[in-house]
């Protein structure tokens, strides 16, 4: 039985290398123009696909990295976000003396309670209004965002109305420079400093002392959220329970920072993923459908050639691996220009208003080995049901007629 | 009459090719037409406001508040006839999922009906919302597709306002036309504020933003930088502008994506030109010989491109034509799938003529490079041409 499976495969593999690719891509030569414009069009839809994929790999990504792996962040239980989210000050004193949460070297816990709020600035080239994130931050806790670093001038003073704005901020909004004021509630505050945020969201947002944005919104002692960095990444759990037992703290629930983010961009990503994807799927028909056109024009071009094929003993399997393979070199020929140009967009920041916290978020296009994974797939798919049924065609034909047909 | 003929026989010569180059037009404009559709739905509130009405919000964002106490004196303001306000109350209803999420707002009973009059209610159950502290009021469309009917309690789960809440349907109200949305549930100010006394201190006492509904929109103007003036030293300052100017900020929010989708929804256009231009150039190529005889028959070189142009513009336009009439259905379809993400989801006029008219355009331009190779070749030649 191994012995019959075994010839199987040699006498399949001696049959498909019957023709070699050269034939193919000769074939694909001969008609420049129709080869050029069936590729160009499958450039196009691939070139659509893998820029939608990338887009929404580019907001988890950012979200991802916008928080850490050990941090945990407290907000009131089914606060969508930050915003919604209050935490009081006596909440977060109770927080602050949790075993489990990491301290500073001055013996102070590792952790911030922000306040989050929202203002309104105009973007750089139009008359757009952006809302951006304003986040109130404890002093002495810059370190537990390892992330964001000031690559711009100074730290705001705690007490003063001082802020430093998000790198993001900075590209993309009007009049945000060192030493120029934003209006935010009644105060004018002098920027002093850019912060670089990297990839993380916190790059969209402008920072300044907590305490001093409580008072000028008047929110007495009530934060948004308190974060803090564990001890232990696995006290997760033991933190979880603890605030559970604990009668005041009832109205909160923990939540992984990584996770908390990532849950922000979900409607975001879902909606760009959903919409992009309907899209790519409509048009890659019509994509397809350029490529059989080509395949059956180039089939009913070589009648003759096909069938003086068969007579020169090539069987109907090669004849069908070769237009099949014909039309895989097409599609991917198609596939990697529109990847190659899609790459390009990894040098665009796509920034639009988050659904989920209703502010500013830039992301950029981020092609990850699953992006390339998915839009490989996608091409290869076209060339092969695109190309299936005029190889049918072509390896179906009679001889006796196909030599005949002039 | 002979040269349409014979622009028929040739289009029937190779069938399945013409099929397929009607299909791949006819998907590809019914993708861009839904992809416009999706675009202008995206904008409809803009549309759809009404130039009677301003809104009057906090200057700082729209999430902050402005005091109750505001509205007596927006009531003095002269040239205002009524004054209304709401607060966006958001809450969870069952989860977080988008078929689930519609606009919950709590409003004034009393004069939210008289600031939009394009929302029709019955006498009798505006009588019982002005009445029930609890009642709400769910649109036409929304209480179809979640089976709401008069007497349901809906339950909604806070975030913003905490709490559990529960709200009684006592009234459906309906659209006077089709761009009213009909996808909002309005419930009374009053029970938020009540309740909100117990958890949530910041919030009492205080609106999302007041409705202003002027005798006469030309005057919109003044009497906008009238009210900003009169809490320009207070501690909430508010902005005022025309609920036109306030929705487009809702839209502009969001323009990275709208724009990115204009931009797929001509790179569609390009799709479909590829795909056309492929076949009549391989059409064109395959018969370089009949034109050569048809020359040397004494045709000119301008019933040549007839041929071709016509043969283009007539697969172009067939496309089109059975692309557009999908796009009807497919869109019901789409809007109904998601009804209270697009309360109006409608086919506009504007799409069909860029439909039509981008057909044409690339029936035209597909046939520019084989017409111009076939005028332009020597008899001669075309005779000589193989294959």
């Amino acid at each position: 039985m191994l012995f019959v499976g075994m010839r199987r495969r040699m006498v399949l593999i001696r049959f498909i290398m019957k023709i070699p690719i050269s034939y193919n891509i000769r074939n694909l030569w001969a008609r420049r123009l129709t080869t050029t414009l069936t590729v160009s069009g499958i450039a196009l839809v691939v070139f659509v696909f893998a820029a939608v994929l990338m887009l929404s790999q580019g907001i988890e990504d950012t979200m991802v990295a916008t928080g850490s792996r050990d941090n945990v962040i407290i907000i009131r239980k089914s606060s969508q976000s930050e915003m919604m989210s209050a935490v009081s000050r006596d909440q977060v004193g109770i927080l602050s003396t949790f075993s489990e949460v990491q301290s500073t070297q001055e013996g102070k816990p590792f952790a911030t309670a922000d306040v989050v709020t929202l203002i309104n600035l105009h973007k750089k080239g139009s008359n757009d209004m952006g809302n951006v994130s304003v986040r109130g931050i404890s002093t002495g806790a810059f370190g537990l965002r390892p992330q964001v670093k000031l690559s711009e001038g100074r730290w705001f003073q705690p007490g003063s109305y001082e802020i430093v704005v998000g790198n993001k901020i900075h590209d993309q909004f009007n009049a945000i420079e060192i030493g120029q004021s934003v209006q935010i509630g009644s105060k004018l505050w002098t920027i002093v400093g850019v912060i670089d945020g990297g990839k993380t969201g916190f790059a969209s947002e402008i920072w300044t002392d907590a305490d001093i944005i409580m008072s000028e919104f008047n929110r007495g002692t009530t934060f948004s959220s308190y974060t803090l960095k564990l001890k232990n990444e696995q006290d997760f759990e033991a933190l979880k329970t603890k605030m559970e037992t604990e009668q005041r703290l009832q109205d909160l629930e923990p939540k992984r920072e990584q996770e908390f983010y990532l849950e922000q961009s979900k409607f975001m990503a879902g909606f760009i993923n959903g919409l992009g994807i309907f899209i790519t799927i409509i048009f890659s028909f019509g994509a397809m459908i350029g490529a059989m056109i080509t395949m059956y024009a180039s089939v009913a071009n070589r009648t003759v050639e096909i069938g003086t094929l068969r007579a020169l003993g090539f069987r109907r399997r090669s004849i069908l691996m070769a237009f099949l393979l014909e039309a895989l070199a097409l599609s991917s020929i198609g596939g990697i220009i529109g990847l190659i140009l899609a790459s390009f967009m990894e040098f665009v920041t796509f920034s639009t208003t988050n659904f989920g916290t209703f502010s500013e978020l830039a992301f950029g296009f981020s092609l990850s080995p699953r992006v390339v994974g998915w839009t490989v797939f996608f091409f290869l798919i076209m060339g092969i049901f695109g190309g299936f049924l005029p190889a049918v065609r072509a390896a179906r034909m009679n001889i006796i007629n196909a030599l005949r047909a002039s | 009459m002979k040269v349409l003929k014979l622009i028929y026989k040739n289009l029937l010569r190779h069938k399945l090719r013409s099929l397929l180059t009607i299909v791949g037009i006819a998907i590809a404009v019914l993708a861009f037409g839904l992809l416009r559709t999706v675009v202008t739905a995206w904008s409809y509130g803009v549309e759809a406001a009404s130039a009677d009405r301003l809104i009057t919000r906090h200057a700082v964002a729209f999430i902050f508040p402005l005091p109750y106490s505001y509205k007596g004196q927006l009531e003095d303001v002269s040239g205002v006839k009524t004054v209304s306000y709401a607060s966006w109350f958001q809450g969870i209803y069952k989860d977080q999922s988008f078929e689930n999420f519609f606009p919950r707002i709590a409003v004034d009973p009393e004069t939210i009906f008289d600031v939009y009059p394009e929302f029709i209610i019955p006498a009798d159950q505006l009588k019982t919302f002005k009445q029930q502290r609890n009642g709400c009021v769910v649109g036409k469309k929304l209480a179809e597709q979640h089976g709401f009917k008069i007497g349901d309690i809906i339950p909604v789960t806070g975030d913003i306002y905490p709490g559990n809440w529960e709200f009684t349907v006592v009234g459906i109200y309906s659209g006077k036309d089709k761009t009213a949305d009909e996808t909002q549930m309005f419930f009374s100010w009053e029970y938020l504020n009540e309740k909100s006394r117990q958890s949530a201190s910041w919030a009492t006492d205080q609106v999302g933003w007041y409705i202003l509904q002027v005798d006469n929109p030309n005057e919109a103007a003044s009497i906008s930088e009238t009210v900003d003036a009169l809490y320009v030293n207070s501690p909430a300052k508010t902005k005022t502008e025309t609920e036109k100017a306030f929705q487009q900020s809702f839209v502009s929010l969001s323009g990275a994506i709208i724009t990115s989708m204009e931009i797929v929804s001509y790179v569609i256009i390009g799709i479909i030109l590829m795909v056309l231009a492929n076949t009549i150039i391989m059409a064109a190529r395959e018969r370089i010989r009949e034109y050569a005889v048809l020359k040397t028959l004494g045709f000119t070189s301008f019933h040549v491109v007839g041929l071709i142009a016509g043969e283009s513009l007539f697969i172009s336009m067939i496309g089109g034509t059975v692309g557009l009439a999908l796009t009807f259905p497919v869109c019901k379809g789409f809007g109904d799938a998601f009804p209270t993400m697009f309360p109006v989801f409608a086919v506009q006029p504007m799409t069909i003529v860029l439909a039509i008219g981008f057909s044409l355009l690339v029936g035209v331009i597909a046939a520019i490079f084989p017409s111009y190779r076939s005028a332009n070749m020597k008899i001669v030649d075309g005779l000589r041409q193989i294959g």
